[in-house]
């Protein structure tokens, strides 16, 4: 996932010098590129059969998984059902993890003294992959909501914070003291400064761990789940059923697409002056 | 002027804190953090079932190593784990960065790759698991084309913008000289994309690393992925803790020794 945006190495932002391109030849190709590779799909499987319907379902085996799981359902749900129960678990563990995770890395950010406090125990958190959770939250809270909440807690909290506190030490430190030689006083220097300075930061982290929650979250329901896309695939995988895994993959990378589009609006209408 | 080197935010404290004084802040959260646990587990509030104490843990560490757990030593689940890593690491820096070069260098192959790349990038690393299962078995394809799938993408975005960013005067130069294609990509492109590469292979080996440990947990039965199954079903939150810390040391070794791989980099091959 995008995770490698804050990654790019900044000396190298300077010499893009590419030929500008010709409007709309870019969408043709891409068009071009996905009819064929749909051809090729139906090609492979239903028209010559080289590719089993075990390893790749066909097209129409597609259609009719989807229609069988969006009418039916499967795995004890509906495909409404499913994704709304998916969706529901990640907004929840990412806003639980974004209003811890903020306020913290704004004021580890702010002072010195609150980040060598803290800092010991986000070492040691950090590098545990969010997945590793899994195991212990099922340990603690068992197979329900609480423990998925609790996975996507982990994965969504470290890029919020760390975010948040890149930030806010970021923010030109001249404002600051302009701002301050003015008379502001703590809390207006943090609202009316510092906060919007740290902003398209804070944002960063929120895309980063709003992608970090919906893998996670599909993880935990692959390991363990009663509802969810997760658990469709895992019992797709039990059934031996490739069309109905293949449903459930591309249901999950559109819900992806589509959060991480809503995010996106939502950050363009709060940073207006960006 | 002290204001413009001086990149702390004011705070009420006027003074900068000294580094002492930090130390020792440091060293009160780790004790704290740490006694309370003690202390909490050692009290008997919480059942050594729900939260072992730090002590347990390290010792059920020692205890993984003495005697051989779901099958095998600690270091054999590990090095099952490495192993794995490394391969789908490799094949997914192999293939991904001579993709992302070409990608960067003809525009053509940029509009094919491009809405296959941005189609699969959206779909969760770890819902690969059951085709990867059902392709490449559950041995060690199956959980290679996980990490692969994880890796995958850091490796092309970042040669790509690499590719993108070297000077085309530079590509240009090498053509009139008469470089062929190949010898283009591999003295002039890639030496070029270099500092680019290698920030996205410590991005793509910790993504690789986290799907490891996942497709483990769903597939495998070895690793320490799958040292953890073992531990939750037999409701041994100790055992869990001892491979979640070593996951977490092992992740941390292989980000420090990329880290440095890059500082060596940028500093031998980086231009500004």
């Amino acid at each position: 996932m995008a995770q490698f945006d804050v990654t790019a190495p900044r000396s190298h932002q300077a010499g893009v010098v590419r030929l500008p391109r010709q409007p709309g030849r870019g969408w043709l190709v891409g068009g071009v590129t996905i009819a064929a590779a749909l051809l090729l799909w139906y090609v492979l499987t239903s028209l010559t059969g080289i590719i089993s319907s075990y390893r790749l379902p066909s097209p129409p085996e597609f259609l009719a998984a989807l229609r069988q799981i969006a009418v039916d359902g499967y795995a004890s749900g509906t495909l409404l059902q499913q994704t709304l129960q998916s969706l529901k678990i990640v907004i929840e563990g990412f806003l639980v993890a974004s209003l811890v995770g903020i306020p913290l890395g704004f004021l580890m950010g702010w002072s010195r003294r609150v980040e060598a406090l803290l800092n010991p125990v986000f070492l040691l958190i950090r590098p545990i992959p969010p997945l590793a959770w899994i195991p212990l939250a099922i340990v603690w809270l068992g197979l329900g909501d609480a423990a998925k909440i609790m996975v996507i807690w982990f994965a969504a909290f470290v890029p919020s914070v760390i975010n948040t506190f890149t930030g806010v030490r970021q923010v030109n430190p001249v404002l600051i003291e302009a701002a301050r030689v003015h008379g502001a006083t703590d809390w207006r220097v943090a609202k009316e400064v510092v906060a919007p300075g740290a902003l398209p930061m804070i944002f960063t982290g929120l895309r980063l761990s709003l992608q970090a929650s919906w893998t996670t979250l599909v993880a935990a329901e692959l390991v363990g789940a009663f509802l969810g896309l997760g658990r469709v695939l895992s019992l797709a995988y039990r059934d031996i059923y490739p069309a109905m895994i293949a449903v459930a993959m591309v249901v999950i990378a559109i819900a992806g697409a589509l959060m991480t589009l809503l995010l996106a609006r939502i950050e363009r209408m709060v940073i207006r002056w960006h | 002027m002290a204001l413009s080197v001086d990149t702390r935010p004011a705070t009420r404290w006027a003074t900068t804190p000294s580094s002492g004084e930090l130390a020792s802040l440091s060293l009160a959260g780790a004790a704290i953090f740490f006694g309370g646990w003690q202390l909490i587990a050692m009290s008997g509030l919480v059942s050594q079932y729900v939260l072992p104490s730090p002590l347990a843990v390290l010792e059920q560490i020692y205890r993984l190593e003495a005697e051989p757990f779901a099958g095998f030593l600690l270091h054999q689940h590990l090095l099952s784990s490495l192993e794995r890593f490394l391969l789908g690491f490799l094949l997914a820096a192999a293939l991904g960065i001579p993709l992302g070069l070409i990608m960067g260098r003809y525009r053509l192959m940029d509009e094919i790759v491009t809405p296959l790349f941005e189609a699969y990038r959206y779909v969760a690393p770890l819902a690969w698991v059951p085709f990867a299962a059902l392709w490449f078995g559950t041995g060690i394809g199956g959980p290679m084309m996980v990490i692969f799938t994880g890796a995958f993408a850091p490796c092309v975005v970042n040669a790509y913008r690499g590719a993108q960013f070297v000077e085309r005067y530079l590509i240009e130069a090498a053509q009139t000289l008469g470089a062929s294609n190949l010898r283009i990509m591999r003295e002039v492109l890639l030496p070029g994309a270099l500092p680019s590469i290698v920030a996205g292979l410590r991005v793509s080996a910790g993504l690789g690393w986290q799907s490891l440990i996942g497709a483990e947990l769903i597939v495998v039965s070895s690793g320490l992925g799958y040292v953890m199954v073992q531990g939750q079903s037999n409701l041994a939150p100790d055992i869990v803790m001892s491979a979640m810390l070593v996951i977490g040391v092992v992740g941390l070794c292989i980000d420090v020794a990329l880290r440095a791989a890059e500082r060596w980099i940028s500093r031998r091959w980086g231009r500004v």
